[in-house]
């Protein structure tokens, strides 16, 4: 197999980003071809079906079950408010009567006289979806939602936790090898998003919380400490739902890793712009990695790709080392020996020999290295 | 129908990653792997047609063959002769776990009883089961149906009460799932397919409340009675479903069906199917396990019964932080041989997870990540044993004399004194760079007993082999169920050797056992060994004459004390004596201590480059 290395996760000056905006159940989209959104703008919306409550009347009213229908009040269809009579026993003679009343409003959508259960379905809960970005609505997908085009410049991350957000960017440190401490994090930044360097501690992210920080982006972060704040132990890489007030996307990885010069360069460069966050990721088939996107003014002229990616890997490419011992560096490909190489561990790999920054030459099984796509 | 001979036989499995294409033809030594080949699935955007990957590892078989197979995207069949050479291939077959594989749930009156059957279906026809409902699960009805629409399976299983007896609890599970209202996981064009497989009286209400809204097929009942699971209609009607709804829905699956000269079955279905056979065949009890990235699956056959498990999130990529998290740091840290700090391994296995594509390049990497792995092992397999059980709720009849011992319903079939072979397969344990290393990570996380053979899969062509060995056309079945068993002990199993491990509470400086070995080149050998020892004695896989005497304390099989002369298999690593204890098998205590006995086994068994020569 030809490709096997990993393509990399974009850092992109100005590219042009499609963003589907999609509902989870068909509704309505609320904007039209052409118009231009904000990231608050809501593009569409829905009514996800309400939440059911079953209620074994035969149990309740010590009937049988085919004896249910016809003590009901109500029939199926009809709505019913909290604490309104849905069922009555025949008593006897009249007298010592029991009755059951519905736990919940809603709607009766069952009454089985098998097993005396009946179904309430409580009101419709209403979902809306906003643009996420500035831009113009490029599609509209009727009743599913929109794509929003624009302008922007794209960072990806490896790893994130929290959902989407946004807020200005605020560099809080001078270089991408620097930690951001707690103390560089000050009540005036509430809302914002923090860039900082190559290592936030947990202290420091909670003290973000507390101070209503909408986000945090770093280098890295340890994977031990997430657990206080997932309030469990992640097992596989699927995030995004989680309900946390500050997002935080890892650009490098877990442990104490430089910030990529270019993601860094290119955060520096937009200081005080206007950024969306998602900390989304998945790890999967499908991968969903973790971004911050900065709009751009529409007129802005994209970049020219310096690596044609889709070509995969060739001599001269700028790759990443994303595995011991050599994590996190970053080199010019030499050369690509087409015949396997034993490594230190005996495993036997098609390699790469890298030219690193620093002058130092060295052979690196492909599939730990990752392409960088710039521009 | 006469019975055809097979000259050739193409197989793919395709995963949700990698597509495998091997072709087998009958040669001078009988059938024969004779080339194999690879390439990328490509289920997914931007080719979303299985087929393209399938193609491609086929045109790599036919480069490293030189057999023409293809014509165009046409798969010549049958087999015909072309200038004095074979072109086409008599047969070709497939498995698949791409997309996710069979994702499904199952439901069941009681958990213990009725879910456990319809989940022990499942699993063998090679399905996820994503969650078992149950009318005493401990979850109210409004998160029974929160969960169903959650989860959104391929398929469900719904079973339930034994035939004639109550109905109403079956009827109620069903209700459930109609206010659910499920949507099938891929598209919305079709109704989800469920079958049910409970009370047969209860059928014609399961009809009136699903009928309508989903795409209802009613099969016997999975648990006819307390005292015996009727699984293999179930089985069938998944695998059928399986073909019919699920595959067909996905990227160009539609046509892959039309070019198999049999049913498409689920990957990890076709291995259990062969495991079940070679137990079958040759009367013994078999462990197989299968450890991937996401999951792992474990497969036994013990007292002619099949059990599967599949450990959803015990993987060695895209789950390894959740084998840290359930194993705990202590439990993997034990088996690593060096000094490392508690937060450094962690963040080293977490960049794996971020990266699951990545190889380790250092000795260090590759002794963590095989430090995982005997951790993923051992918890799937203790998944495993507490599943393998025999039917619960059934009264035995009791005499005095075992009214002693703890037998009853619902204990664990495995017993690892009576296991008989071990088979290992999946990239960290078909590909260790040392086969030794394969044989050791398996020794620790499983804990042999007695007298285990243990073996690899060569190149995981188990699925090919097991959908081979399944082939349903009375004109080639004999002839592609020979080829399958002959590839399989031929070309897809590496014999590691045999595990010979004494059980019971050893005695420090008192020999735990002695044996007196012929080996196959008529050598003999006589040795001692001490408790907290684990040696190796290279033999072929071939008869090594042997008589065990374990100490009076300790057991080998036949009794405490009690001699074994038996027929001994060697193998690429060979014979392996392990008197480290069984029944406890523990490691030391002091940090020192234990990174010393690591290193010393390691040497014993050479099982990596440091070892050598020491």
């Amino acid at each position: 197999m030809a490709h096997a290395y990993t393509p990399g996760l974009k850092v992109l000056h100005a590219t042009t980003i499609r963003k589907p905006r999609i509902l989870p159940l068909k509704g309505k989209v609320t904007v039209e071809k052409g118009v231009e959104v904000k990231p608050e703008s809501i593009v569409c919306s829905t009514n996800l079906p309400g939440n059911v409550q079953m209620v074994n009347v035969a149990n309740l009213l010590n009937v049988e079950a085919s004896e249910v229908p016809e003590m009901m009040k109500k029939s199926a269809g009809d709505t019913i408010k909290q604490g309104e009579m849905l069922a009555e026993s025949a008593g006897i003679f009249g007298l010592f009567k029991s009755k059951v009343d519905s736990p919940t409003d809603g709607t009766i959508e069952q009454i089985s006289s098998t097993t005396g259960q009946v179904v309430i379905r409580e009101a419709p809960i209403p979902v809306e979806v906003d643009a996420y970005i500035s831009g113009v609505v490029r599609e509209v997908l009727p009743e599913e939602g929109v794509i929003i085009e624009s302008k922007a410049a794209l960072i990806q991350g490896i790893f994130g936790i929290g959902g989407e957000t946004r807020g200005e960017l605020k560099l809080l440190v001078s270089d991408r090898k620097e930690e951001l401490k707690p103390d560089d994090i000050k009540p005036e930044y509430k809302g914002k998003i923090l860039v900082g360097g190559n290592y936030v501690s947990l202290e420091a992210y909670r003290k973000a919380v507390s101070l209503g920080i909408a986000g945090i982006v770093t280098g890295g972060f340890d994977y031990n400490q997430l657990k206080e704040i997932l309030g469990y132990t992640l097992g596989v890489a699927i995030t995004g739902s989680e309900d946390l007030a500050t997002t935080m996307v890892v650009t490098e990885g877990f442990g104490k890793v430089n910030m990529a010069r270019r993601t860094f360069e290119l955060l520096k460069s937009h200081d005080g712009h206007f950024a969306s966050l998602n900390g989304a990721t998945q790890i999967r088939a499908g991968v969903i990695r973790p971004e911050i996107v900065i709009t751009l003014p529409a007129e802005t002229a994209e970049s020219e790709k310096q690596h044609d990616m889709s070509a995969g890997m060739g001599e001269d490419s700028l790759v990443r080392v994303i595995r011991a011992p050599y994590f996190g560096k970053l080199g010019h490909v030499k050369e690509l020996p087409p015949e396997l190489q034993k490594m230190e561990s005996e495993t036997m790999v098609r390699v790469a020999v890298i030219e690193f920054e620093n002058g130092d030459v060295k052979t690196v099984p492909r599939a730990n290295l990752e392409m960088v796509e710039t521009d | 129908m006469s019975e055809i001979t097979l000259k050739s036989i193409l197989a793919t499995d395709c995963g949700s990653t990698t597509t495998k294409a091997i072709l087998i033809e009958m040669t001078d030594e009988g059938y024969r792997l004779t080339a194999r080949g690879e390439a990328p699935t490509t289920v997914e955007a931007p080719f979303e047609d299985v087929t393209r990957g399938v193609l491609n590892a086929v045109r790599e078989v036919e480069e490293l063959s030189g057999r023409l197979i293809l014509d165009g995207d046409t798969i010549l069949r049958p087999e015909k002769d072309s200038a004095g050479k074979p072109k086409g291939v008599d047969v070709y077959v497939s498995t698949s776990s791409a997309g996710g594989g069979l994702q499904m749930m199952v439901a069941g009156v009681v958990k213990s009883m009725t879910g456990e059957s319809a989940q022990r279906a499942a699993l063998g026809a090679g399905s996820i089961v994503m969650d078992v409902l149950a009318s005493n699960d401990g979850r109210l009805p409004h998160q029974k149906i929160e969960r169903i629409r959650q989860l959104r399976p391929d398929m469900i299983l719904l079973s339930g009460g034994i035939d004639g007896g109550t109905i109403s609890h079956v009827v109620e599970l069903a209700e459930i799932l109609k206010a659910a209202k499920p949507k099938p996981r891929l598209g919305s064009s079709y109704k989800l397919p469920v079958i049910y497989a409970g009370n047969n009286k209860a059928q014609d209400n399961i009809r009136e409340t699903l009928g309508d809204i989903t795409d209802l097929t009613v099969v016997e009942n999975i648990r006819p009675v307390l005292e015996r699971e009727n699984l293999t209609p179930s089985r069938d009607k998944i695998h059928d479903l399986f073909m019919e709804h699920v595959m067909a829905q996905a990227p160009g699956y539609k046509k892959l069906m039309t070019w198999t000269d049999a049913p498409i079955m689920p990957t990890p279905g076709a291995v259990g199917a062969l495991i079940e056979m070679i137990a079958k065949r040759d009367n013994i009890s078999v462990v197989g396990v299968d450890i991937g990235g996401a999951t792992t699956d474990v497969f036994s056959v013990f007292k002619k019964t099949f059990n599967r498990t599949v450990s959803a999130n015990l993987g060695m990529s895209y789950s390894i932080t959740n084998v840290l998290a359930e194993a705990t740091i202590e439990n993997v840290i034990r088996w690593v041989s060096f000094d490392i700090d508690e937060k450094e391994l962690a963040n080293r296995i977490a960049n794996k997870m971020i990266r699951p594509t990545t190889i380790p390049q250092s000795l260090e990497e590759l002794k963590i990540e095989q430090a995982l792995a005997r951790e993923a092992l051992r918890l799937s397999f203790i998944q495993h044993k507490s599943f393998a059980v025999s039917l619960k709720g059934i009264q035995t009849e009791r005499t005095i004399s075992d009214a002693f011992e703890q037998s009853g319903s619902g204990e664990t079939l495995v017993d690892m004194m009576e296991l008989d072979l071990l088979v290992g397969s999946g990239g960290v344990l078909s590909h260790a760079p040392r086969r030794s290393q394969s044989a050791k990570m398996m020794i620790d996380a499983f804990l042999p007993e007695g007298i285990t053979q243990l073996a690899v899969d060569s190149i995981f062509m188990m699925p090919q082999l097991g959908v081979l060995a399944n082939v349903d056309k009375p004109d080639i079945r004999e002839s592609a169920e020979k080829a399958a068993l002959e590839v399989f002990e031929k070309d897809c199993l590496i014999r590691l050797g045999t595990c010979i491990a004494p059980v019971g509470k050893m005695k420090a400086g008192k020999p735990a056992l002695v044996a007196k070995l012929t080996l196959p080149d008529g050598a003999t050998v006589e040795k001692e060994y001490l408790p907290g020892t684990l040696e190796v004695i290279e033999a072929p896989h071939e008869i090594t004459k042997a008589e065990l005497i374990p100490d009076k304390h300790l057991d080998l099989g036949k009794g405490k004390g009690t001699p074994i002369e038996m027929d001994l298999y060697g193998g690429v690593v060979g014979l392996i004596f392990d008197t480290r204890g069984r029944q406890p098998f523990s490691l030391p205590e002091n940090h020192d201590e234990r990174i010393k006995k690591l290193n010393q086994w390691s040497t014993a068994m050479n099982e990596y480059p440091e070892s050598e020569g020491e």
